[in-house]
């Protein structure tokens, strides 16, 4: 050997695949003002449309008058339901399998409803318009509080549904009552809880909360009349279902159908539902025979496109005495709003919220989830977790230590007690899920150790005595939790959306000088997947990742997938990139057999090609391949290089993690600080470390905002009270904790790379870890349960209650 | 209510090129460099002043775009992230800080947020994290948290002033 030759560090280090912090390929166009997001897209004679929209929350529409709007200069046309019902588009179907109402048909039910849509040359002019639509209210009653929902007076909200006893998921018991979900076996769980020595219930309150991710919901929509081909860019999270869902409702043959995510300023769950604003802008673009944008703005963004959370779980656990759990009882009252319009696998009503059982080993579990419909936006979506997985984990999270603190444990102690130990998996959950794998005493153990777990414990105590000694006025939590996710929808045997199988795919063409195009079903909204994919392919078959391009979001040339939502992409197109690029290798395999005279069998892989074994220096490299496959393959086999895998995941995958918050609150003013926040996290196989840090840093931030203060709230008429970044707690830079992050790795026993999901863990498991601690901070003073989000006035509020502040 | 009104002659210099234009007194500054000048760099998160997406410099100070009407611009000297990279075309030291220090997920505040540490940076060329911090409140993150975006600063003040970064220990 020369010294030019690559050692083999180099060449391994050279793919910079699996494992590689490697820097993101989309940074090199976002950091330059490069990237292309909806709002960039210019079309020839483009119109903007925006809507005119409801200022109650419940009336009735007596008239909508647009001729002084249509005089407007520049306002060519004004949409209403009545012009939608021309093309049987009025109404259309939700994710749910509810219907919505595109505008107000002879209603509105929640405040900010769309009655009318204005399109016009540009966005000033289209407001011009929309002051000038004339529209006649008589206001109704409304029903805001979703604990009266169903009381025998409530008002009527649905009168589309008056006479319909059976929704989508089941028999209605009220005329505001979608569906009642259940899971798990009554009769044992009853009897679990007779027998128990210990018992706990608490009714915890999930608030209502968004997404807002920072570019809003928008859409650009162009008709060729001639072509009779509809073109849609839009912020999609899964731009193939919006192929099909447009294809099934408006009738326009899938092909003729081109739908374009293009780069998507974040998502969280926001971009997954199908709302009015794209409908309205493809119908206008039908209409007027031009294309037509959609923007929406940030107060539309919070108080229209899905919300998230409004669960409030009464939970119970029974329990020994020496804190072994025997049962948990749930029932959630969930507010799902106007129309039911969340965002989950078909036959999911509730989500994964049978994941409740967390990571302990219940012998049985029952839940029971009522959905009810309020006058609020509709929605339901999953806000960076998979579906309803966070509302799951903060439920059970939280009453564990409420049992610690009935049983006098410490809340690490119990949860150790109760942990499903690593040799119980694959274990079967009591209400019905299979977890592939797990190690939760190592990694709670790990975060005990890392954090001196004892010694906060001991600071605690002493601090506790000098509060009650009067020597100081600040009070200290620790925020104990340990959450399971259930990522990675899904099994085609029990996922699906409208029907379509919840498989991802994944398409690898190698051009003959060794690079290549991987095309996905996925659709980043900045998880790095033009960064990560090409990690992949890169170990997989020895291209060096910067030399494979990956392109997402374009029905007309990616392979049918389901998206990006609910930290599936890794699980399920993770494995089908993988698939595909092991379908090209074992063609390589052959190409390189043939070429080095030799049988497949006496081959082995060695980073970036072929060697013979024992024969070190008779190799062939897949660079060298790729020209032979397409110019002088092996006699009968076809010319090229590419694959595509289409992948159906056996199980679900379950990230798990261990997380710690120290906290410190002044109870005369309520303030709080987080001192120190540690959290381990278990995604199995990791990718890219660098994209999982940012991603649990990100994550964190979103629980710190969602637990401390995030909230869409409404008033006793409707009134949307946080409509806007005024009100509506988005951290600043100052605000935001410093993140510690720590790993254990416990592959996916069934995944090909072993890989999990990570994205939305931080967010599950952070909600609860800051939610314990503020609850742990007040327990001393005789607290149970202070419900969230945990602001600075609650705070008060709580030490007011407790008796320790004036 | 606004209505719609004789359009106004306006010029400015931006990313160092004389530009002019025609538009309305309502329209809003972050509007003309967007539409009128095609510099889709800069973005808008919520037309309130809260988020920072729409952040230019002007005249050597941040201002938020979306709350400054283009008629008020008229005769000023305007930098926007297309006009940040080195005059060579390469990354500058904070675009180039954010790819290695992943100061950016989606990439959607990151223009306002570049642009924003960029003046930052010639306020106080060595800021503390604190400074750094405080020095970014107006602009928001959806995604990353701001821990790396708080290191890309610190790596790019670091390689401006010739001095050797230092990652923060976990
Ligand atoms: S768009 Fe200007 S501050 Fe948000
Ligand atoms: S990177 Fe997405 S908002 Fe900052």
């Amino acid at each position: 050997m020369n010294d030019m030759t690559p050692t083999r560090e180099q060449r391994e280090a050279k793919l910079e695949g699996m494992g590689c912090k490697r820097k993101r390929v989309e940074d090199i166009r976002f950091t330059q003002g490069r990237g292309q997001y909806v709002d960039d897209v210019k079309l020839p004679g483009m119109l903007h449309g925006d809507f005119v929209r409801s200022p109650y929350a419940h009336a009735r529409v007596k008239s909508i008058n647009t001729e002084k709007a249509l005089k407007v200069p520049g306002v060519l046309a004004v949409i209403t339901a009545e012009t939608l019902k021309t093309v049987n588009l009025a109404w259309m179907p939700t994710l749910a399998g509810d219907v919505q109402m595109v505008l107000a048909d002879g209603k509105v039910l929640f405040q900010n409803q769309e009655v009318a849509f204005v399109v016009a040359t540009d966005r000033y002019t289209a407001d011009d318009g929309i002051n000038a639509v004339e529209v006649e209210y008589e206001q109704l009653e409304p029903q805001i509080d979703p604990f009266t929902a169903m009381d025998p007076g409530a008002p009527v909200l649905r009168e589309d549904l008056t006479g319909k006893n059976t929704g989508a998921h089941g028999p209605r018991k009220h005329h505001n009552h979608i569906f009642e979900w259940t899971v798990g076996d009554k009769d044992l769980t009853d009897a679990a809880f007779r027998k128990a020595d210990v018992t706990i219930k608490e009714m915890i309150s999930y608030h209502r909360t968004h997404p807002s991710p920072l570019e809003t919901c928008q859409s650009l929509c162009s008709f060729d009349k001639i072509k009779g081909e509809l073109t849609i860019y839009g912020t999609f999270q899964a731009p193939h279902v919006v192929r099909t869902v447009v294809a099934l409702i408006a009738k326009i043959p899938e092909h003729k159908i081109h739908v374009i995510a293009p780069d998507i300023g974040g998502g969280f769950g926001n971009k997954v539902g199908v709302y009015p604003g794209y409908v309205c802008s493809a119908v206008a673009s039908i209409v007027t025979g031009k294309p037509v944008k959609w923007v929406e703005d940030r107060i539309e963004n919070l108080t229209s496109t899905s919300f998230a959370r409004d669960y409030h779980m009464t939970t119970e656990i029974a329990a020994t005495k020496e804190g072994k759990v025997t049962g948990l009882r749930v029932h959630v009252l969930a507010d799902h709003g106007a129309f039911d319009a969340c965002a989950d696998p078909s036959k999911w009503p509730a989500g994964f919220m049978n994941i409740v059982t967390g990571s302990y080993d219940f012998p049985v579990a029952h839940l029971a989830v009522d959905g009810v419909y309020t006058n609020k936006a509709p929605g339901g979506v999953a806000y960076r977790c998979s579906f309803r997985v966070t509302e799951a984990a903060y439920c059970i999270e939280r009453a564990m230590d409420i049992l610690a603190q009935k049983l006098g444990m410490d809340p690490a102690e119990l949860r150790l007690k109760n942990f499903i130990k690593a040799e119980q998996f694959p274990y079967q959950s009591a209400l019905g899920w299979e977890y592939d794998s797990g190690d939760y005493h190592t990694a709670m153990k790990q975060m005990m150790e890392k954090v001196d777990y004892a010694g906060l414990r001991k600071e605690q105590a002493e601090k506790r005595e000098a509060f009650r000694r009067g020597e100081t006025r600040e009070i200290m939590g620790l925020g104990v939790s340990f959450f399971t996710e259930i990522v990675g929808a899904g099994p085609s045997k029990n996922c699906d959306i409208l029907g379509i199988a919840m498989f991802d795919s994944c398409e690898i063409r190698l051009h003959p000088t060794g690079s290549g195009v991987a095309r996905v079903g996925t659709k980043s909204q900045g998880q790095g997947h033009e960064t990560t994919w090409a990690q992949i392919i890169a170990t997989e078959i020895g291209i060096p990742a910067d030399d494979i391009t990956v392109e997402e979001g374009n029905t007309d040339t990616a392979p049918y997938g389901l998206g990006t939502y609910g930290s599936r992409s890794t699980p399920v197109a993770g494995a089908a990139i993988a698939m595909a690029a092991r379908k090209i290798k074992a063609k390589a395999q052959m190409i390189a057999a043939y070429k080095l005279e030799v049988h497949e069998d006496d081959l082995e892989w060695d980073i970036d090609g072929f060697r013979v074994k024992g024969l070190p220096e008779k190799v062939l490299g897949m660079k060298d391949i790729c020209w032979i496959a397409y110019n002088a393959p092996p006699p009968g086999m076809e010319p090229g290089l590419e694959a595509v895998s289409y992948y159906d995941p056996p199980n679900m995958t379950y990230p798990f993690g261990a997380y710690l918050c120290v906290m410190d609150i002044d109870v005369d003013t309520g303030v709080y600080k987080v001192r120190r926040f540690y959290a381990l996290d278990d995604c199995g196989t990791r990718i890219n470390p660098m994209i999982i840090e940012g991603q649990v840093h990100g994550g964190l931030t979103e629980a710190f905002a969602i637990a401390m203060g995030q909230e869409i709230r409404y008033d006793d008429t409707g009134n949307v009270m946080s409509g806007s970044f005024v009100d509506f707690f988005i951290p600043t830079a100052v605000e935001t904790p410093k993140w510690e992050t720590d790993f254990t790795v416990t592959p996916s026993p069934h995944h090909p790379i072993g890989a999990k999901g990570v994205g939305e863990s931080p967010n599950v498991g952070g909600v609860p870890c800051f939610s314990n601690a503020v609850n742990d901070a007040f327990s001393f003073l005789g607290s149970t349960h202070i419900q969230m989000p945990h602001d600075y006035w609650r705070n008060w509020q709580a030490a007011k209650a407790l008796g320790v502040v004036g | 209510m606004a209505t719609q009104a004789k359009k106004t002659q306006v010029s400015m210099k931006v990313n160092g090129v004389e530009v002019d234009g025609l538009v309305e007194p309502r329209t809003l500054l972050v509007h003309f460099i967007r539409e009128n000048l095609q510099l889709t760099g800069t973005h808008i998160g919520c037309e309130t002043t809260h988020c920072g997406a729409c952040t230019v410099d002007i005249d050597g100070l941040s201002v938020k775009s979306c709350t400054m009407f283009a008629v008020q611009a008229d005769g000023s000297e305007i930098t926007t992230i297309e006009g940040i990279a080195n005059a060579d075309g390469t990354l500058s030291a904070l675009q180039e800080g954010f790819r290695q220090m992943h100061g950016l997920q989606c990439g959607f505040c990151t223009p306002g947020m570049i642009t924003r540490a960029h003046r930052l940076l010639q306020e106080n060329p060595d800021p503390t994290e604190e400074e750094i911090r405080f020095g970014i409140a107006g602009n928001l993150c959806r995604c990353t948290g701001y821990q790396n975006i708080v290191r890309a600063i610190q790596y790019a003040a670091a390689k401006i002033n010739g001095t050797e970064f230092q990652e923060a220990a976990e």
